[in-house]
């Protein structure tokens, strides 16, 4: 086989490496494992493409997805993308910089981390905001690891049965194997009035998975009262006109990022986010960004925090995370700093307006009741008198994802700012015609 | 590097915005549920967001702006063609719950992917739920835990994990309730066997090995480790972080593990990101099949995104390509190892794989390996790993990988050579260095101690 475009090493240069090395072949490198390890077989690979095979093998399989019309959230919205942030995150100096423990040579990562910090808790109104976690649910399953951590010899949580389904089976994993104890309940305050003896949190969605925004009056005081914390799952999108965790007295917030403007691609790579209170600043998983100088007195940026973390604790870390997802971080920071708070304000507005007109006109079809008295945001839920499956048929041929069943058997929408007047009232024929 | 000192906050200005969306006049309702205090976000135009982050990006190093000798990163190039692939909007555009019917060119990849890691590594199938390196190794310790509840063994609740291990491997087991078990190294830096087997008994729920392991050692005893934990009941865990220098070479199912993990953001080429997001697919031996679909660790369905740069770079390197993958990277280390150990004291000097750990200079002058990395960035290369593995007080871990040309590894080690001369010469210059880069060094005590974490 010949050259290869990323593997610059002639046949001279490798000959002037062995002779340096002072073996006689690159296979002579192995001699230290046991030869019955080295495979000697055909890789069961395709033969190697050409750049432009690849594109066409690419091409080919991307026809064989159906680009839809997205009217569903659930955990991932379809907000539109300003054009600068690709354009942004795709610099070589950000997307191929290793974690930035060199700060030195870091400080465009270290200096984005620490407005991410800095835009996180201004969303949700609390102290302190990690460098990010991988997505919304892994985030919610280390604030209920965090919870545990910081109350002492208590063992249990409460979830509430109205966070997304995939968030609550995360929390269910990491608690599983860490023998925390896990109860999912639809009567949150009762539960923690009640129930649970050695209650460590209580997790709760700000916006639930019907798409009702939840007040939680008087639920912080009674977590509280309890000796436990509080965990607000929050869509970041939303906190901009939403009452924010810190209001209603959380102690800790996650969420996923997705939804400040980061693509849909198939639920992934998203970003979780954490934030909470400064007494628990130590608590936190994770890496985190601080402001320093350096020896000549210049503002700058460093990893900070350190001691918390697996590379120095080991089995005692807060957490194993070490990667975790920090150019869609910059992604979310950049798009906040588009946006900016008139920008999400009005993006609020017209999903709101959306929402509330297909809503409103999906009932006048007669095809749906409504079962949630609660104002909702963007996403909503109806309980469907016609055939589900002929109408998630019927928009599908006409593009439209939209109508997606959930478990109790309701029907999901969400509208965005992306959507016209026009989609929406096409949405509304097809149902009458069903 | 210039330095450029602004956060996006500090360009804010009422009245200014960077967004362009459609006119509305809905106002939304007050009160209760509402927001009513400011989001604090700044008001920016679009060209300052540019510029802003530009100027950011400019203070940053990254693998196309020059050589990373970053020991157990694996910082290879990342190809151009993944990034288009993976922006194309039939991809991008995915709902992650859309029907199957329209994301079969999705799903295919997934069913690509699974075949090429399986037949890379000898494992039998991979699910793709992590979303990094620890977060695969929790999920695999996680399979782990069911194989043996499957059994009704509930007592194997301790994991043995070598000294020389990677820091995630300890975290990993913590976070899944599992005791950890040191086994120590001997001295020329291989797993003790002789420590291991009075370790080995019914309460163990296996091994995390690192093959080559953090010193880029073989671990050539494998085969027998694998029969003792075997036989004792326990299983393999194959941490893939060093998976580079076997690409092409040795497939870690046939030493005998049966639970895997690997970094798409090394061995298969994805950037780094600053600091993600990776991938961590973990891949299982028969044994552990049945079990593969249990832990919901993550969302949706992995980071797609990843996964299919990470599909783009194994079909250029195809079945020819990748034989020599894992060969190159060895060579390139063994030659910067040659050429530097009359400066650097070379601790293990057998052959090594894709890294291997100098133990600082070889001649004392007080001149750190702190020092030397620092001095490393004025001459415009990425620092080596440092202070890892902790077998040695000032270690250097230096990991070249295939994508580095001669000229490339030898200019690394003229300025290594150099910064050896200055280590002489003038010690005091290299206590302070970096002397050429955006910032010098930071007061890392006062950012501990009174942390500053957000713009006020």
């Amino acid at each position: 086989m010949g050259a290869f475009s990323y593997f610059p090493q002639t046949e001279e240069d490798i000959r002037i490496m062995l002779e340096r090395i002072g073996v006689g072949s690159l296979d002579d490198l192995y001699a230290d494992v046991p030869a019955d390890f080295i495979y000697k077989g055909e890789y069961d690979l395709p033969s190697a493409m050409s750049e432009q095979q690849v594109r066409d093998f690419f091409e080919g399989l991307a026809a064989k997805n159906t680009r839809l019309k997205v009217f569903v959230g659930q955990g991932a919205y379809d907000h539109y993308v300003p054009s600068v942030i690709p354009y942004i995150t795709s610099r070589s100096e950000f997307l191929t910089a290793y974690t930035p423990y060199q700060c030195e040579i870091s400080q465009g990562t270290l200096r984005y981390i620490f407005e991410w910090q800095t835009m996180i808790c201004r969303l949700t109104g609390l102290d302190c905001a990690n460098a990010s976690m991988y997505d919304g649910p892994t985030a919610a399953a280390e604030a209920v690891r965090m919870c545990v951590a910081s109350t002492k010899k208590r063992n249990s949580v409460i979830v509430s049965a109205r966070l997304l389904p995939h968030v609550i089976e995360t929390i269910r994993t990491y608690a599983k194997y860490a023998g925390i104890n896990v109860v999912v309940t639809d009567k949150v305050a009762e539960e923690v009035a009640e129930g649970v003896l050695d209650l460590a949190g209580v997790i709760v969605p700000s916006i639930n998975r019907f798409g009702v925004i939840e007040s939680h009056l008087g639920l912080a005081d009674l977590v509280h009262e309890k000796g436990a914390l509080l965990v607000e799952y929050c869509d970041p999108s939303a906190l901009a006109v939403v009452k924010t965790p810190a209001e209603w007295g959380a102690d800790i917030a996650v969420g996923d990022g997705q939804s400040l403007g980061i693509p849909l691609c198939f639920g992934g790579p998203y970003v979780g986010f954490m934030a909470c209170k400064e007494a628990l600043m130590r608590k936190l998983p994770g890496r985190i960004v601080g402001q320093t100088t350096d020896a000549s007195g210049k503002r700058c940026y460093v990893l900070t925090l350190q001691a918390r973390e697996q590379h120095i604790r080991r089995e005692k870390a807060t957490s194993n995370i070490c990667s975790n997802e920090s150019l869609m971080a910059l992604w979310c920071t950049v798009y906040l700093s588009l946006m900016g708070p008139e920008g999400m304000r009005k993006l609020n507005a017209l999903c709101y307006e959306g929402a509330h007109y297909l809503h409103d006109a999906l009932l006048a079809t007669g095809q749906f009741e409504r079962v949630f008295d609660g104002e909702f945001l963007k996403e909503f839920c109806l309980k469907p008198k016609c055939n589900v499956q002929k109408l998630q048929q019927a928009l599908l041929d006409a593009g439209f994802f939209a109508g997606l069943q959930t478990e109790d058997g309701y029907v999901t929408f969400c509208v965005t700012e992306k959507h016209s007047r026009e989609e929406l009232d096409q949405i509304v024929e097809i149902v009458k015609s069903i | 590097m210039k330095y450029y000192d602004k956060l996006i906050f500090e360009l804010s200005k009422p009245g200014r915005i960077g967004f362009s969306l459609p006119e509305t006049k809905t106002q939304l309702p007050k009160g209760n549920i509402w927001r009513e205090t400011p989001t604090g976000l700044p008001e920016v135009s679009e060209v300052d967001v540019v510029r802003h982050y530009t100027n950011l990006s400019q203070m940053n190093f990254g693998v196309d702006t020059g050589f990373y000798p970053l020991g157990s990163c694996t910082m290879k190039y990342n190809p151009k063609i993944n990034e288009e692939i993976a922006n194309m909007p039939a991809f991008t555009g995915l709902h992650p719950l859309q029907p199957e019917s329209t994301t079969r060119g999705a799903l295919e990849i997934y069913v690509g992917m699974d075949k090429a890691l399986a037949a890379i590594t000898g494992m039998k199938h991979f699910t793709f739920l992590p979303c990094a390196g620890a977060h695969g190794e929790l999920t695999g310790l996680m399979l782990m835990r069911e194989y043996h509840m499957s059994r009704g063994d509930a007592a194997r609740t301790k994991v043995i994990v070598p000294d020389s291990a990677h820091g995630t491997n300890p975290a990993s087991a913590a976070v899944c309730g599992l005791e950890i078990v040191v086994v120590k190294s001997r001295e020329n830096g291989l797993v003790d066997v002789e420590a291991l087997k009075p370790l080995l008994g019914p309460d163990i729920a296996g091994i995390m090995m690192t093959n080559p392991n953090t010193l880029g050692l073989f671990e050539r005893d494998i085969k027998e480790i694998a029969k003792l934990v075997h036989d004792c009941g326990g299983l393999l865990y194959y941490d893939g972080a060093n998976m580079n220098p076997l690409l092409g070479m040795v497939r870690p199912g046939d030493m005998g593990f049966d639970i895997m993990h690997l970094n798409l953001h090394k061995t298969f080429s994805t950037p780094h990101g600053g600091g993600g997001p990776g991938a961590g697919p973990v891949g299982v031996s028969d044994k552990v099949l049945p079990f593969l679909h249990i832990p919901r660790v993550s969302g949706f369905h992995g980071n797609f995104g990843i996964i299919l740069r990470a599909y783009a770079y194994i079909l250029m390197l195809g079945r020819e390509h990748v034989k020599m993958a894992g060969k190159l990277a060895t060579l390139g280390a063994n030659y910067i190892k040659e050429s530097l150990k009359d400066c650097y004291k070379l601790p293990i000097p057998t052959v090594c794989k894709h890294e291997f750990v100098f133990d600082g200079l070889l001649e004392d002058n007080g001149v750190t390996t702190l020092d030397v990395a620092k001095r490393l960035l004025d001459y415009g290369f990425h620092a080596p790993t440092i202070y890892f593995p902790l077998l040695f007080h000032q270690a250097i871990m230096i990991e070249p990988t295939e994508t580095e040309s001669l000229e490339t590894l030898d200019a690394f080690i003229a300025v290594m050579r150099k910064i050896a001369e200055e280590a002489k010469a003038d010690p005091e210059m290299l206590h302070g260095a970096p002397h050429c880069t955006p910032i010098g060094r930071p007061d890392e005590t006062t950012a501990a101690r009174q942390p500053i974490l957000k713009y006020d």
